[in-house]
């Protein structure tokens, strides 16, 4: 039995004032660098968990997905960051393949804003991630984890991922903390300017 | 990554959980914040008696799952138990008031919220 994922639960304690647990999920396909961005910026050591989705709530679309079987399970890292005496943000890193949108509705409703992480030697694994997001009406940025190949032009990655001018698009290196804080800050700028039209009396 | 539920025998979630499998799922989130109201008490289910000694400062039902190895749905039951007792209180975050179905657009926080957000990021 490994003991590493309750360490930093217990070592790490939420001050007694917080009151408000805020989400933001980083969606990538796998090898992407989801779980290293989380533990760049996270609090504690990105924990693991999982959600199992039993047959009886499975829609009628995705008989065909799970067929044979009784559950699906779907596993999630996420990490934390106290953002104030009342509030904690939750980074939640999620795989991007097809089951793991069954379970949006049930683990990330009230989801701030996602970040859709991009290799561009993968870029087809984000084409779901995107319609996805946009599916549940998700507002997100895109970024571009840098893995050291060519050179791609932001209007390439655009026209590959058939991106809107509106979606961010930035370059990140997901080990480096400041990189990966960059990416949250430019989300919720996003956000933030999304909300300020959205609440214009 | 170990992956505990897909090697345990199903009967274990079973009895974990008194055989339930529904729970008003609206009312706990996966980071609501868990608060234990009192000590554990002798012949407690396990289970219980863990949540209550994690709780003992504010903690997210997803890092409760991870603690436990239970999948996010077993904990909501879980801690559904204690609320009914009043062994616990939840702080259930003020974001997912409104559903997100309702005009098919996600509703955003308020500004003031988000700005907040900004500034605790700024300080990383």
């Amino acid at each position: 039995m490994d003991l590493k994922s309750s360490d930093p639960v217990t070592s790490s304690p939420l001050p007694s004032t917080v009151n408000n647990a805020l989400k933001i999920v980083i969606v990538g396909g796998f090898g992407v660098g989801k779980t290293t961005m989380v533990r760049s910026v996270s609090e504690i050591r990105p924990l693991s968990t999982e959600e199992v989705m039993t047959r009886a709530g499975v829609g009628i679309d995705d008989a065909g997905e799970v067929k044979g079987k009784t559950t699906t399970t779907v596993a999630f890292d996420f990490g934390r960051i106290t953002l104030n005496e009342q509030m904690v943000l939750y980074l939640f890193g999620a795989p991007g393949q097809q089951r793991f949108w069954f379970l949006w509705d049930r683990l990330f409703s009230g989801t701030l804003g996602a970040v859709v992480l991009v290799d561009t030697r993968r870029v087809q694994d984000s084409w779901y991630a995107i319609d996805r997001l946009e599916h549940h009406g998700m507002p997100f940025i895109v970024a571009r984890n840098d893995f050291g190949g060519p050179e791609h032009r932001a209007e390439d990655i655009r026209k590959a991922l058939d991106l809107s001018e509106d979606v961010p698009l930035i370059e990140c290196d997901a080990r480096q903390r400041a990189s990966s804080k960059k990416v949250l800050v430019t989300l919720v700028n996003h956000l933030y300017s999304l909300s300020t039209r959205e609440h214009a009396p | 990554m170990t992956r505990p539920v897909d090697r345990e025998d199903p009967d274990r979630l079973y009895i974990v959980t008194g055989g339930r499998s529904r729970v008003d799922e609206s009312s706990i989130d996966s980071v609501s914040l868990i608060v234990s109201e009192c000590d554990p008490t002798p012949g407690m289910q396990s289970e219980h008696v863990k949540i209550l000694r994690m709780c003992t400062s504010p903690t997210a039902v997803v890092e409760i799952a991870a603690e436990l190895r239970l999948p996010v749905s077993v904990v909501k039951i879980l801690v559904c138990d204690l609320l009914d007792t009043g062994r616990i209180t939840a702080r259930h975050p003020s974001t997912t008031a409104v559903p997100a179905r309702a005009n098919s657009k996600t509703r955003l926080p308020e500004p003031a919220v988000l700005k907040q957000v900004l500034v605790g990021l700024e300080k990383l």
